[in-house]
């Protein structure tokens, strides 16, 4: 008879809320009562609210256990947890989870179905096809798939990627190399952990179509040192897929070279703003380069180069495997295709929820994340990171839709959203937001540098009611400074939650 | 689990040829030492900018420049608590204060076991507020998982 299979996620957030201690104690129980099972380690589904998640294939179908503490294990086998028996904790077949089935899965669609680590696994997905076809249909219809699907880049500032590409493909250079962005700095965002945790090699298999289409034989991913366990499971799949030929010299038989290799960061936020993670790959100081030239054509070492959010990159496999135009098929506007938004904070089901461009922070905040956790009134939702405005209630209808974000003053970024309840102190957000980039602030130019320090001191005297008429014209003075005169937009970008807060919630300034 | 034995020139150096002394690896060398010894000693900026041909004052800039490289060395554990925006959402500025009073240390300060440091998002927002103890992410935690978890050091040490 065959091994029962298991599933009990090897993901940060699952383990960061007991995952191993389940699994630790399945794998106990099942020893000491014989049973023969097979514990597979998956990604996580996304419904991070629910984890620990674990699932039992019974019938070729997988019945899922949600929030199983190591104490519920023994109790689970007595309930017949082999056969998907009836448990407090049973939720019922993992596809007909609402939360999961209502979504448009493009990048993430094999997360938290496959093993990570095993090439057959992600073969028997689909895995690694797109790359097979690129190399089939040549490096011009590669980048004509990408163009065509309307993909835009996921790390924040939302530059299509086919224009990208082609700049780097059309420049002449002995050496070319592809940049992965993996230092997610942005708080409220994990999509890119969750994507490198739970499908490795769908980003491996992104980066080499890259390298294919522009004439790159290395690639980099310059991954935040805040992920341990990512790191350790790239570095694995990376030696799988190497192992399998998907890497490497001569990649499947053909004259194509790609190899990879993972620089971690060293705690610095701005090291994620292209130009300063290129300085950091090169072992210096991450502070951001002028521009001219693009990177596109002086990158890395002063070669052209590709830099890529992990999303960007992870969404090209299917890209070419299904056509630009299924991609560009989704979403409204020239915000095409579907963005792996993440809800965090203040929320009731919080976790990964991919969906076509279009739909309304209500939608998700409420349809998916179920309002807040603490069952409180909703006051505002920082959308795009901590260079996100803050948004009030009024404005949840908004469409996620790159353009429409412009528009009221508010970003999209990396697809983070993070909810507050009315028991947040809006002055300490605003305060926040200057401290923070007074913290991570590169030092390349004074208004950044200075400009955010002094913010802090402006908002204390106000919260203080010292001065409060001329501190706050102060405020919206330094705020102007900063934005007109920054080089990048850590210091370009910090009012725009300052200036949120002052907009839509000023009496939390006692203005 | 970190380890702050003293510096060791011919461990260093063996970090270091790990990555082929190569001066564009100088921070996943730094990443190694820290990894080593818990800090970065002034002993180990002199050395590797001699085995790298890098300057000090290179070395120094780098060093300087990010958080993880810290040059005093740690207590036995290192506890970092997310002080961003999702944690803050989730009560972790009360977190800290809570912390900070049942360690008796403030933020950026040691005592002998425990080193308590800021960190800016560890990604595990959907499960905030969140804390990292050695390379260890644990989520949902409040004021007594806190005591829970570092309860659990003391009985381990
Ligand atoms: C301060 C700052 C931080 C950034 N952090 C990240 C990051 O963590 N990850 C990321 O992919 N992009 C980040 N970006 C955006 C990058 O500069 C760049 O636009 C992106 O990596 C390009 O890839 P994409 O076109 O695929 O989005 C940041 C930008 C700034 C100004
Ligand atoms: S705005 Fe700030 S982070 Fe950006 S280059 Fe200037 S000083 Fe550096
Ligand atoms: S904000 Fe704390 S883990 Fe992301």
């Amino acid at each position: 008879m065959a091994r029962t299979k298991i599933y009990v996620p090897r993901e940060t957030s699952a383990i960061s809320v007991g995952a191993d201690d389940v699994a630790i104690a399945i794998a106990r129980h099942s020893k000491k009562s014989g049973t023969d099972v097979q514990l597979i380690r998956n990604g996580s589904w996304g419904a991070s609210w629910l984890e620990p998640l674990i699932e039992v294939e019974v019938d070729q179908q997988r019945i899922a256990y949600g929030n199983v503490e190591p104490g519920d294990v023994d109790g689970l086998f007595q309930n017949g947890f082999l056969d998907g028996g009836e448990h407090a904790r049973r939720l019922g077949p993992i596809q007909d989870i609402e939360y999961l089935i209502t979504q448009d899965r493009w990048t993430f669609f094999r997360v938290g179905l496959i093993d990570p680590l095993s090439v057959e696994s992600y073969a028997e997905h689909q895995g690694f096809s797109g790359l097979q076809q690129a190399i089939e249909i040549g490096s011009e219809a590669v980048l004509d798939a990408v163009t065509e699907s309307g993909l835009r880049g996921r790390g924040g500032a939302g530059f299509p990627t086919g224009i990208k590409w082609r700049t780097v493909a059309n420049a002449e250079a002995d050496q070319k190399y592809i940049t992965c962005n993996a230092d997610e700095g942005d708080s409220g965002t994990f999509s890119d952990r969750m994507l490198m945790e739970g499908d490795p090699m769908c980003l491996l298999e992104g980066m080499a179509i890259a390298g294919y289409a522009v004439g790159a034989n290395k690639g980099y991913i310059y991954l935040r040192s805040e992920y341990p366990l990512t790191y350790k499971i790239l570095t694995r799949a990376i030696s799988a897929a190497e192992h399998a030929g998907w890497l490497g010299k001569n990649i499947q038989g053909s004259e194509f070279d790609f190899d990879i290799e993972i620089h971690v960061g060293a705690g610095s936020y701005v090291c994620g703003e292209e130009t300063a993670m290129l300085e950091s790959l090169e072992g210096k100081r991450g502070i951001v380069r002028y521009r001219p030239p693009l990177p596109a054509l002086e990158g890395l070492f002063g070669k052209p180069t590709v830099v890529n959010n992990v999303i960007t990159l992870a969404s090209v496999p299917n890209i070419i495997r299904l056509g630009g135009e299924r991609y560009a098929g989704f979403g409204v506007n020239r915000s095409k295709g579907t963005l792996a938004f993440q809800l965090a904070g203040n929320i009731k089901r919080g976790g990964l929820v991919e969906k076509a461009f279009g739909i309304t922070l209500r939608e998700l905040i409420d349809g998916y994340g179920g309002g807040t956790a603490s069952g409180r009134p909703l006051k505002a939702v920082q959308v795009g990171g901590p260079l996100g405005a803050y948004i009030p209630e009024s404005q949840l209808d908004t469409p996620l839709d790159y353009e429409a974000f412009a528009e009221i003053g508010a970003l999209i970024g990396h697809g983070g959203i993070v909810v507050f309840d009315d028991l947040v102190n809006m002055a300490q957000q605003a305060r926040f937001a200057m401290e923070f980039c007074a913290i991570e602030s590169c030092g390349k130019c004074t208004p950044c540098r200075i400009g955010s320090v002094r913010g802090v001191e402006v908002i204390d005297r106000i919260i203080a009611g010292t001065d409060r008429e001329e501190n706050y014209d102060l405020l919206v003075e330094l705020c102007d400074t900063m934005e007109d005169a920054s080089l990048c937009a850590m210091g370009g970008m910090t009012p725009y939650p300052v200036r949120s807060v002052l907009k839509y919630f000023a009496e939390d300034f006692a203005l | 689990m970190s380890v702050t034995n003293g510096y060791d020139a011919e461990v260093a150096s063996k970090i270091v040829a790990r990555f082929d002394a190569k001066p564009e690896l100088l921070i996943q060398i730094l990443r190694g030492v820290v990894e080593r010894f818990g800090y970065v000693p002034e002993a180990a900026v002199r050395q590797l900018a001699d085995e790298l041909n890098l300057s000090r004052a290179d070395v120094h800039g780098v060093v300087s420049y990010y958080h993880d490289f810290r040059t005093e060395p740690p207590g036995k554990h290192i506890v970092k608590i997310c002080q961003a925006e999702a944690c803050q959402a989730m009560g972790s500025r009360e977190l800290t204060a809570h912390a900070e009073d049942a360690l008796g240390i403030r933020m950026h300060g040691s005592n002998d076991d425990i080193t308590l440091e800021p960190v800016y998002c560890l990604g595990n927002c959907a499960c905030s507020p969140a804390i990292m103890i050695d390379e260890r992410t644990h989520g949902r935690v409040n004021s007594q998982r806190f005591d829970e978890l570092i309860g659990g050091l003391e009985a381990d040490d």
